[in-house]
């Protein structure tokens, strides 16, 4: 099935410990886009990061997700990744004893075979790896030590862009990629994802701050606030968080939904 | 119903018969120690789970089994083990080849290593270096409560000599490839002495294969001396089948200055428990002991560790790891005694291990003892699962589920192997941990010998 979108994500309702956290989100996100997810803490940022990916501590209740034509909910999270779903993580994980290189490569052979592909040979495969290193700026001495373990917060959000850069997804989620690093590292991340990107490769931003927007412009941006998208605009709509604050989109929502439910009444 | 007393009267019938078997051509300092050491173990007996050191480790299985054969093996057993060749690739060593702990040729002379490092049997060691083993010979071993040491004692034949004279260095690691192998079921019990003297290095390999599918059951006491600024590694593979039980006693004694470390890496056994004692006798002294384990089916692994601070100024560190799936079980018993005058001790010990399913079993017990009141010691144990963040990590990634798993357990026993001294030992002990993790027999790539 041909569609114009790459992701379509329609009244999506997730659920954590019988809490329901998104209450009927709706995105569609063509192949080249930028996508900026801003929100006050709690409206649902990560759950939505986590349902995409396919991580089971929220479960979907409602709505489906449609990925290049193809049900998305139905896949286990590596099938979503062998499909080209990426997740920079808010949080990189340490993995003593796993080294960067035996994770890569076979990380990079699971997706070359899911394409039909022969694995990469031990030189073509060193070669990419220095490629991809030089280009998000990534010391070697990182990508020789065990994955993440005694990493600085910027080396991991950094180590997550390699990651990116190795497996070349169609759809990156990059959730609060800017926290916890200073305005360098920032740069340095933000700019390593636009080297990276190719013209059809879209982004999934999901943001505190307008920050990182300032490095990669989005074309959309998104205001998720209980577990829905409440308000959507440009980039100039992150700029008006920025200097207004949640307050008055918390108000408007609020309003919004009272009025929806007297209508109803 | 208690096993116990009809092996005890076993092993009584062949104490009294010992004039037959036992004594000929065992080396006399061994029948010196004999009567006391067999009384002993009549009084302390085999270690049963009131025992504190074997409180988790249950030895029925192993030690009520009606073995055929109890002594060491005669010349013609050892033609099988002629032919045995091991080839580990880049693996630079000077390799000997023993037969259920026996060295074979036993009556001849020692062999000098190039390096001057003396290798042979015990026997052999008996005649040619008499005052050298008259000095050492059961000064080492303690049985403390536990009377399968004394049982060894008591009734081993023989078992492997290494003598480093001082300041010599051994130019590549001695490998040791200890080959259980029989028509009958056997149990055997080696006795084995290294000296390493003042100045002198010492590395040492010693790899366990049962190679042929009898019942057999070994129980080893091996005492090490390391003397003034000398320096020596012991690393064990034991990789036997599920019907075989090994006990090993290991004693280090160090002097000051020097450097010992311990690594056994049981791969597979029905019924394995190493103890490994570290004696620190001098200031400097730096001793580690490291474990790692794979376990599944009814396997039990017991590791137990006690290392003594007698002297100020020494540091120490254990580190021990298991995984357990199936109804396998394991044990780590760890001990850290300071003594009233060993200040300024530092001393580390860690258990980790990972539970894969929901009959397996994991015991531990950490125990540190201090008399001291300037020192540094810490202790952790952990039982758990596999991260689970870590897993989705890795799936994120698309890697599957199985591999992730593979991955993480693989990471995990890594952490004990990356101490292994020889580089090229530990890219081939990875190999065989990760072909044990994936539940294929693990095998070295290039043994000759194809058994199953």
């Amino acid at each position: 099935m041909q569609t114009e979108f790459l992701i379509q994500i329609k009244d999506l309702k997730a659920s954590i410990d019988n809490k329901e956290i998104l209450k009927g989100l709706n995105l569609e996100v063509k192949p080249g886009e930028i996508h900026a997810i801003m929100g006050p803490n709690g409206s649902g940022k990560s759950t939505l990061a986590n349902v995409l990916t396919g991580r089971e501590i929220a479960t979907v209740t409602a709505g489906t997700v449609t990925f290049e034509g193809k049900n998305l909910l139905e896949m286990s999270p590596e099938e979503r990744a062998r499909e080209g779903i990426f997740l920079s993580f808010q949080y990189p994980i340490e993995i003593p004893g796993v080294s960067m290189v035996n994770f890569m490569k076979t990380a990079i052979n699971e997706q070359r075979k899911h394409r039909g592909l022969e694995p990469l040979s031990a030189s073509d495969f060193l070669r990419l790896m220095r490629e991809k290193k030089e280009l998000v700026e990534i010391d070697s001495a990182l990508t020789n030590r065990s994955v993440n373990e005694g990493f600085s917060g910027g080396e991991k959000k950094k180590n997550e862009i390699f990651q990116m850069a190795m497996l070349e997804p169609r759809l990156a989620l990059l959730d609060e990629t800017d926290s916890g690093l200073d305005i360098d590292a920032l740069r340095i991340v933000a700019n390593g994802v636009n080297k990276i990107r190719r013209p059809d490769t879209s982004v999934i931003v999901i943001t505190h701050y307008q920050r990182l927007l300032d490095y990669i412009v989005p074309d959309y941006v998104h205001v998720l606030y209980d577990g829905r998208i409440v308000k959507s605009g440009g980039p100039e709509l992150a700029l008006e968080l920025e200097e207004r604050g949640y307050d008055w989109i918390k108000k408007e929502a609020d309003v919004t939904e009272e009025t929806w439910t007297t209508d109803r009444k | 119903m208690d096993y116990r007393p009809e092996v005890i009267s076993r092993l009584t019938d062949l104490w009294e018969g010992r004039n037959t078997e036992l004594l000929k051509g065992s080396p006399e300092i061994f029948d010196r120690f004999r009567p006391e050491a067999f009384d002993e173990f009549l009084r302390l007996g085999i270690p049963d789970r009131k025992n504190e050191a074997y409180k988790y480790t249950n030895l029925e299985k192993s030690f009520s089994y009606k073995y055929e054969k109890y002594f060491s093996p005669k010349p013609d057993d050892f033609r099988q083990a002629e032919k045995f060749h091991c080839e580990v690739e880049d693996l630079d060593v000077w390799n000997m080849v023993l037969l259920n702990g026996f060295f074979p040729r036993g009556d001849e002379g020692l062999a000098m290593l190039p390096g001057g490092i003396w290798v042979g049997s015990m026997r052999a060691a008996a005649k040619q270096f008499p005052s050298l083993v008259e000095k050492h010979y059961n000064k080492y071993a303690r049985n403390e409560n536990d009377g399968l040491v004394p049982l060894n004692t008591a009734l081993a034949t023989d078992g492997l000599f290494l003598y480093a004279p001082k300041g010599t260095v051994n130019t590549k690691p001695i490998q040791i490839v200890n080959l259980l192998q029989s028509t009958q079921d056997i149990f055997a019990q080696d006795r084995n002495l290294v000296v390493v003297e003042d100045g002198a290095q010492m590395s040492l390999l010693v790899c366990d294969h049962a190679i042929s599918p009898q019942h057999y059951l070994t129980n080893t006491v091996t005492e090490v001396y390391v003397g003034r600024n000398s320096r020596f590694e012991i690393i064990r593979v034991q990789n036997q089948h599920n019907d075989s039980g090994k006990v090993t006693h290991t004693f280090i004694h160090q002097e000051r200055d020097s450097y010992a470390s311990s690594n056994n890496v049981t791969l597979h056994g029905g019924l394995v428990r190493n103890a490994t004692w570290h004696s620190l006798n001098g200031e400097n002294a730096e001793t580690h002991s490291y474990g790692l384990f794979l376990a599944d089916k009814h396997q039990h692994v017991a590791n137990f560790v006690k290392v003594d601070h007698v002297f100020p100024n020494c540091n120490s560190t254990q580190l021990f790891k298991g995984v357990l799936d199936d109804n396998a079980s394991g044990a780590f018993n760890g001990r850290i005694m300071v003594h009233k005058d060993a200040q300024k001790t530092n001393a580390f010990q860690s258990s980790n291990s990972i539970i894969l399913s929901d009959t397996a079993r994991m015991d531990t017990k950490p125990q540190l003892e201090i008399y001291a009141d300037d020192v540094k010691c810490s202790h952790g144990a952990t039982v758990g699962q596999l991260d689970e963040n870590a897993l989705f990590y890795l799936r994120s990634r698309g890697i599957d589920a199985r591999e992730a798993k593979l991955m993480l357990m693989f990471g995990f026993a890594h952490d004990v192997i990356k101490n292994i001294p020889i580089e090229a030992l530990r890219e081939r002990i990875d190999n065989l941990v990760l072909q044990r993790l994936r539940g294929e027999l693990s095998r070295c790539a290039s043994c000759a010998i194809q058994c199953n």
